[in-house]
């Protein structure tokens, strides 16, 4: 066993000795390969914390919504049909929910208006999230004027400001009483956004849902299942971004193994041909090869993994904010959860490592077999 | 030292580093459990649908509750301009494949 640790420990020492021989291109391989690691990586770490914390948070988000549908769009429900649906047999409550958006043309920011049926606010008090306090510089007992659907001018004092442990969910509400929502809106008492319906037995949300169909045939409910699966299937390996970067890093591994599959250079076949030369068994060659290819590849990968942990998880993924603030001008400011798994690693050593390697081994194996004589001569 | 001495420390170090990533992702997810608590309690509170992570138009703020012609809202052949899109994927229920449950058709 000794003997086999110090024969490794020479072809490594021979394999670095010959990689620092060709320190500048093999320096550059080394960069380009860790920065590809971390940039897949970076995607999906990110990608699957979201949808993990998304599953996590929304696992309380009500049974079933139902909105009313006029053109194909959506429309202000009649709070009667909250009314109808309570008459089905399963409906635990039907409640009609108040919310909307406010474009303030001065921050040019987007707001979502909600009025909070539990703990309700007085009328001329609002809580605010705190994505707008840090944007719009407006704090607890600061006064925010609205512009009324009439043109009027509305003028509101925050009362609170909702904690930033919650930015992810709340970052850009404004939480209002249902008169100062009414009167900024001019949504009409007998109308409401939409329905949001409790029932009692999860098995029966399909069933309900298909009778509030039958009962009000412009309503469109949408299921709690339908909300969790959004957040799985729009941040999935084949949404946009993550879809790009993976065909990114695919070609360039593809550019890298057909580098290396398609022959060696004239100096590393003349190397392989002096070391069977002096003795070197193929199998020896192929050992320094291997080591080559793993000194390259998994040092890179280990690299490129333990970066991008500490750009998702530490930093708040700096390199992605531009992407994710996108034209909104209130944007959370919220740091992921680090849900990773093995199964996360395992995939992108094998996305990775395993190509490169082997790409490094089979030509080096074909020069490895050839006459020694042969290969120093050509 | 010998060289190849000091590469395999430099590898045992790199792997100390990619197990201690999955001890402190335990103990932050250990931490993160009353933050994530504090977000459930709101979502249940204020019955929210969504994750407030695009607010520059309602079908990516509100991406569960967006109607079915979302992507083609602005014109015709328009999927989508935000840069948010280039982030996540138009809603299932768009695509052929129809995500939403048949009551929606």
């Amino acid at each position: 066993m000794k003997r086999w640790i110090n024969k490794q420990k020479n072809i490594i020492d021979f394999t670095l000795s010959s990689l620092l021989r060709r320190k500048g291109k093999n320096t550059a391989l080394f960069i380009v390969y860790t920065v590809l690691v971390f940039l897949l990586s970076s995607v999906m770490f990110y990608t699957h914390a979201l949808k993990k914390e998304a599953s996590i948070i929304l696992q309380s988000t009500p049974d079933i919504v139902v909105q009313r549908t006029v053109a194909g769009r959506h429309d202000l429900i009649p709070t009667r049909y909250a009314e109808e649906i309570r008459k089905i047999r399963g409906v635990n409550d039907a409640v009609p929910r108040l919310w909307g958006y406010y474009y303030d043309p001065q921050s040019r920011a987007n707001f979502t208006l909600m009025v909070r049926e539990s703990h309700p606010l007085a009328a001329g008090d609002i809580s605010i999230g705190s994505g707008i306090s840090r944007t719009l510089k407006v704090f607890q007992g600061d006064m925010m004027t609205f512009r009324t659907f009439d043109g009027d001018l509305l003028t509101l004092q925050v009362a609170d400001i909702l904690p930033a442990e919650s930015e992810l969910v709340s970052s850009d509400l404004i939480l209002m009483s249902e008169e100062d929502f009414r009167f900024l809106t001019g949504m009409a008492r007998d109308s409401a956004t939409d329905v949001v319906v409790r029932v009692r037995n999860p098995k029966e949300f399909k069933t309900v849902a298909a009778k509030i169909v039958t009962m009000l045939p412009d309503s469109r409910p949408i299921l709690k299942d339908e909300i969790l699966r959004t957040y799985d299937s729009v941040f999935d390996w084949r949404s946009g971004m993550v879809v790009l970067v993976i065909f990114i890093a695919v070609l360039a591994f593809i550019i890298f193994s057909w580098d290396k599959a398609s022959g060696l250079s004239a100096e590393e076949r003349m190397e392989i041909g002096i070391l069977k030369a002096v003795g070197w068994e193929t199998a020896d060659v192929i050992n320094m090869k291997v080591w080559e290819g793993t000194a390259i590849s998994l040092t890179s990968f280990l690299s490129g993994v333990i970066l991008a942990y500490i750009h998702v998880f530490s930093t708040a993924a700096p390199l992605f904010a531009p992407v994710l603030k996108g034209w909104s001008i209130l944007y959370p400011s919220f740091r992921l959860t680090p849900f990773i798994n093995p199964f996360q690693i395992a995939t992108l050593f094998f996305l990775t490592v395993v190509p490169y390697t082997v790409a490094t081994i089979v030509p080096s194996w074909r020069a490895a077999t050839i006459d020694p004589d042969l290969i120093m001569r050509s | 030292m010998r060289r190849s001495v000091a590469y395999l420390s430099c590898l045992g170090f790199l792997f100390l580093l990619l197990i201690s990533i999955f001890i402190h992702a335990r103990v932050e997810q250990g931490h993160a459990a009353s933050r994530l608590n504090e977000m459930t309690r709101l979502v249940q509170e204020l019955e929210l649908t969504d994750l407030c992570l695009f607010t520059e138009a309602r079908y990516t703020r509100h991406p569960t509750q967006a109607d079915l012609q979302t992507p083609f809202q602005d014109h015709p052949m328009a999927m989508e301009h935000f840069p948010s899109g280039s982030f996540m994927k138009i809603p299932e229920g768009i695509g052929r494949r129809g995500g939403h449950e048949a009551l929606d058709q």
